[in-house]
């Protein structure tokens, strides 16, 4: 009875500081519920005229949704990234920030669903895939995997730091044998949730430009990549506008991991450029599209090549140790390496798959503006939730620290 | 400041910043835009809703899903449909050989497929696709897929390869489906339940073929273009947000008679049969032509071949 009175003050304290704030939250939140609504009347179009709002067609079949998706499963997984040092290495800065990053992980876990959700062409349906009730065609089709690990991965980013924080506020002792174990359990989560997704794609060997072994390290390293660049952005954020004092100990760390996946990144991307492009055969006419263009056809040339040099801009100034460690170039660094596996794994990965078709045909896809409002509605969606989580997470790490960082009004 | 006071401030500063979400919302709705497509969607019993997997329901189950499907295509369309369910006729595997020395691109069998099929019109949908190739080569990915319809066929230089379902014996799409909306019937046949499709588009990704179609909108389906004569696992009319696919005319073939695109062939290049059946002519052709199939090195084991004379 007691722990069900704990749970609800818990829970009613929490509530109470998501929703504090002055002008520049509520701004802000203003800002992104307006997007929100759009996003959401946006889909209600979509969904009463069919997904021939879409720019998507039986040639390219999945597009900007999809392509969220795969970018936002790997952010996701990012989270890991913070959760090995800070649980397994007991690294304390580390410790500190680590639910950040889980709250990360939460957002990111809900936008790639609702990306899914929004790209499915009957929405209405999902009851289907209920066991017993409907029919889960596990474990031949590889949606059902994805489905089960992303909502584990999200159940389990929001029970480990709930745990830890229920803890903390009443100071009572959280079972460390616990922690560690589902700490272990979410850090082969984070790698099978990106696995999966690449399998996703891998699995259609109809599709040479996806059937490829490389897939799945690539999805891995750009996620190692991306992810915990945009929490370092995060994090300076925060520390500029003085909520929260991260630490630089931490940001340097994460830097050095985001040097090193963009390397590693960089590297399998030649792999795969020489492989498609010195013998080019029939099977690397869709690398051909995506890097050169193919008989006429090049939508897609320019943008993969902006994010390639976004991509080799960023290692050069997270290889150097004196770049990285300004803190002002090291925020630009992230930001292109953020934007540039976003191109690399979102719209370069997904969309030159379908083209040409596999009995050859060329029919270029651009998403519609239906397209990008609802993709943007539904990051408006996960900015919400990411903000309020740190506006709950931060008093709570503040409460457990005992020093007196802003909750002002 | 009294406690009231208090209150009234803090009630009136929430109402503020209620507002301004509702103003926030509001706005949004207005940068929404239209998108000038037509809305079309049909009304539904509630039972349409909630109803089963056809491989699931009990015999009375599906005959009240074919009368709900039967009142709804009547008030849809003002026309009587028949749905059928006939069942595959035991020890029958249906497949498909096509001559490609015969074929001579008129596209007939395009035309007829979407004649007897129920597909979404202006633009068609279509379930065949001829290929344009110059002669000398195989390569699909130099092969021209819509070549003029007023120029004069067969083009010199040029022959012709239709490519439909294959009706895979080892069909990956079957595999990538989360919901098992597709599946392959024991007469051979890949069919898909269009009440139980959930529209992820997986299957598009694994076909080999390009075989399968995705209902973007709701179906344009003009009255007197309707043809009546359905069955439930092909060419009953069909709802926006659903994968569909050649059935090689399911609704015929159970009954005895040709695919629709066979029936069309002015020349004569389509064979289609029971495998099962040592006297038919799709066994004659496969013992005793040089037949090849297309992509074989998938594994997909497709049930349809090509040869030539």
């Amino acid at each position: 009875m007691k722990t069900i009175k704990n749970i609800g003050q818990f829970t009613l304290f929490c509530a109470e500081h998501a929703f504090k704030g002055g002008k520049i939250f509520w701004g802000w939140i203003f800002f992104l519920v307006f997007l929100a609504s759009m996003g959401l009347f946006t889909y209600i179009e979509q969904w009463r005229k069919g997904m021939v709002t879409t720019g998507l067609s039986d040639q390219v079949s999945w597009g900007l949704y999809v392509a969220n998706f795969t970018y936002l499963v790997g952010v996701a997984a990012a989270a890991v990234m913070l959760v090995v040092p800070a649980y397994i290495f007991h690294h304390k800065e580390a410790k500190r920030v680590v639910i950040l990053g889980e709250a990360l992980a939460v957002a990111a876990c809900v936008m790639a669903i609702l990306f899914v959700s929004v790209d499915m062409g009957r929405p209405d349906r999902i009851w289907h895939f209920t066991p017993f009730l409907g029919k889960f065609n596990w474990p031949s089709s590889l949606l059902t995997w994805d489905v089960i690990v992303l909502t584990g991965y999200l159940l389990i980013n929001l029970c480990l730091p709930g745990y830890i924080l229920y803890h903390d506020y009443y100071d009572s002792k959280a079972d460390q044998r616990i922690i560690n174990g589902v700490a272990l359990l979410s850090m082969f989560w984070a790698i099978s949730i990106h696995t999966i997704t690449a399998f996703l794609f891998v699995s259609n060997t109809a599709r040479p430009f996806w059937h490829s072994a490389l897939s799945a390290p690539r999805f891995l390293a750009s996620a190692f990549t991306s992810g915990p660049a945009f929490i370092i952005m995060t994090f300076a954020l925060l520390h500029k506008v003085k909520i929260f004092h991260i630490g630089w100990n931490i940001i340097n760390l994460l830097a050095i991991i985001v040097s090193i996946a963009m390397q590693i990144n960089l590297v399998m991307l030649v792999a795969e450029l020489f492989t498609e492009l010195y013998n080019a055969g029939a099977h690397s006419a869709s690398a051909q599209y995506l890097f050169l263009g193919l008989k006429g056809y090049h939508n897609l040339v320019p943008i993969i090549w902006t994010g390639i040099l976004l991509n080799l801009g960023a290692a050069i100034l997270l290889m150097v140790k004196k770049t990285r460690e300004n803190h002002k170039i090291l925020f630009l660094a992230c930001a292109m390496a953020v934007v540039g596996v976003w191109i690399e794994k979102g719209p370069g990965f997904v969309i030159p798959g379908y083209i040409p078709t596999p009995i050859g045909e060329i029919f270029e896809y651009a998403p519609t503006q239906v397209e990008v409002q609802v993709s943007l509605g539904i990051l408006a969606i996960g900015g919400l939730i990411f903000t309020l989580m740190l506006k709950t997470l931060i008093p709570l790490k503040a409460h457990e620290l005992g020093t007196n960082t802003s909750s002002h009004g | 400041m009294t406690k009231n006071k208090q209150i009234q401030d803090k009630a009136k500063r929430l109402s503020l910043k209620i507002l301004g979400l509702g103003a926030a919302v509001g706005a949004g709705a207005l940068a929404s835009d239209s998108t000038g497509y037509p809305a079309t969607n049909p009304e539904k019993e509630w039972g349409e809703h909630f109803q089963s997997h056809y491989t699931k329901m009990s015999p009375e189950e599906v005959k009240e899903a074919v009368a709900r499907l039967e009142r709804r295509y009547k008030s849809q369309y003002d026309k009587e449909i028949k749905v059928a369910t006939t069942p595959p006729k035991e020890h029958v595997l249906f497949g498909y050989a096509l001559n490609i020395t015969r074929c001579k691109g008129y596209r007939e069998c395009v035309k007829a497929c979407t004649e007897v099929n129920n597909q979404d019109k202006n633009p068609n949908m279509e379930y065949i696709r001829v290929l344009e190739l110059d002669r000398g080569t195989f390569n699909l990915e130099e092969a021209s897929h819509y070549y003029s319809a007023e120029k004069e066929v067969p083009a010199p230089g040029k022959f012709y390869l239709p490519i439909q379902c294959h009706q895979c014996e080892n069909p990956p799409c079957v595999a990538t489906c989360p919901v098992e909306a597709t599946w392959k019937e024991p007469d051979g046949i890949v069919v898909v339940d269009y009440n139980w499709c959930i529209g992820c588009r997986m299957c598009m990704n694994a076909c080999p073929y390009w075989a399968r179609r995705f209902n973007w909108r709701n179906p344009n389906l003009p009255k007197d273009k309707i043809n009546p004569d359905t069955h439930y696992l092909s060419n009953r009319p069909r709802e926006k947000g659903v994968m569909e696919k050649c059935t090689f005319c399911l609704q015929r073939t159970r009954k005895g008679e040709m695919p629709a695109c066979q029936a069309a062939c002015p020349t004569g290049a389509r064979v289609f049969g029971n495998l099962l059946d040592p006297k038919s002519e799709i066994r004659w052709v496969l013992e005793n032509k040089t037949v090849f199939r297309l992509k074989e090195d998938l594994n997909t084991q497709p049930k349809f071949w090509y040869f030539s004379d």
